[in-house]
């Protein structure tokens, strides 16, 4: 079985590489990471854009990436 | 000056837009534009690979200040959480926040509104909650430190106008903060209404952007907003049952054989 961790991104089942960060994630989403109005959280809570790249995930995981859209 | 302070902060137009419902980025862009509102609502979903274009881009070359809402959410927990998101994604602490109780209504939940409310001004939130027409419930929010009660005319996206003037009526009152009627517009008359009525300012959404033609509807809608401003101000003269003449009945000549 190829290393990896299993994780749950914006509600669909993921595996992504070993030692992959929240960084990857969202760029798994297809967001630009560098784009304003994009935010994400790990397990119900937000982890700030400038520790994106350090933010290890693990097995279990839930991500959520979201990204600024209409509303009223 | 017909613009509004709201958390001391000054805007130009007494009109916030919701961005919800236009078919496209341009279309939204352009009833934006036509408007003349300097605040847009925005929401937060999960990204869309699929989705073209940046909302916040073409919001902010129209001027506009973005503030994130909570809509969609049923919980005190999940709308503080939203919240904290739109923190983050948009740099700012403002926040519309919304509570809903029920899926069909969207009637704002009471309770769950005050909690989150409390959270989000204890963390440093501008907070402008979206609530229901009731006097008591405004005033509860207020006791929580917002810093505008946004009482909904009629359900959302209804086109009802307002149901109950008498109670926003009370709102206005009571207030002390800024009143900004949020929900249920369905024409320039009931814009117009919500100022003539005292409120601080009106945010709609579906009256502009379900209209036939949305940027038409944009500029009734800012003119609505500054004429039932204006009236408001001039002070409109009292109803009553029977006539008044504005002519003098005074001096009237003679002219048939008596």
């Amino acid at each position: 079985m190829i290393a990896g961790i299993e994780l749950t991104l914006n509600g669909e089942p993921r595996r992504l590489p070993a030692g992959a960060t929240l960084a990857v994630a969202v760029r798994e989403t297809g967001a630009d990471a560098n784009e304003r109005g994009i935010a994400a959280a790990l397990d119900g809570e937000v982890v700030p854009r400038s520790q994106w790249n350090d933010q290890a995930l693990r097995d279990g995981h839930r991500v959520e990436v979201v990204r600024a859209v209409q509303g009223g | 000056m017909n613009g509004i302070e709201l958390a001391g902060r000054s805007f130009d137009s007494r009109l916030i837009i919701g961005t919800g419902g236009f078919t496209s980025l341009d279309a939204m862009g352009a009833a934006v534009e036509a408007s003349g509102a300097a605040i847009a609502t925005v929401a937060l979903r999960r990204v869309d690979p699929a989705a073209q274009g940046s909302i916040v881009d073409v919001l902010e070359r129209a001027g506009c200040f973005l503030l994130p809402n909570t809509a969609g959410c049923f919980t005190a927990r999940d709308a503080v959480a939203t919240a904290r998101l739109a923190r983050e994604a948009f740099e700012t602490d403002w926040v519309k926040l919304e509570v809903i109780g029920d899926e069909d209504t969207l009637l704002p939940e009471g309770s769950e509104l005050i909690e989150a409310a409390e959270t989000l001004v204890g963390e440093g939130f501008t907070v402008l909650p979206y609530t229901n027409d009731d006097p008591v419930l405004a005033r509860r929010l207020e006791s929580a430190g917002v810093a505008a009660v946004m009482p909904l005319g009629s359900p959302i996206g209804s086109g009802m106008g307002i149901r109950n003037p008498y109670n926003l009526r009370l709102i206005v009152e009571q207030a002390s903060v800024p009143v900004i009627l949020d929900a249920g517009i369905g024409t320039a008359s009931d814009a117009a209404l919500a100022m003539e009525l005292g409120c601080d300012g009106v945010l709609l959404a579906s009256a502009i952007s379900r209209a036939a033609d949305p940027p038409a509807m944009a500029r009734a809608m800012r003119l609505a907003v500054e004429s039932g401003y204006l009236a408001r101000r001039a002070g409109r003269i009292p109803r009553r049952l029977y006539a008044d003449p504005s002519t003098s009945t005074e001096g009237v000549p003679e002219l048939s054989e008596p």
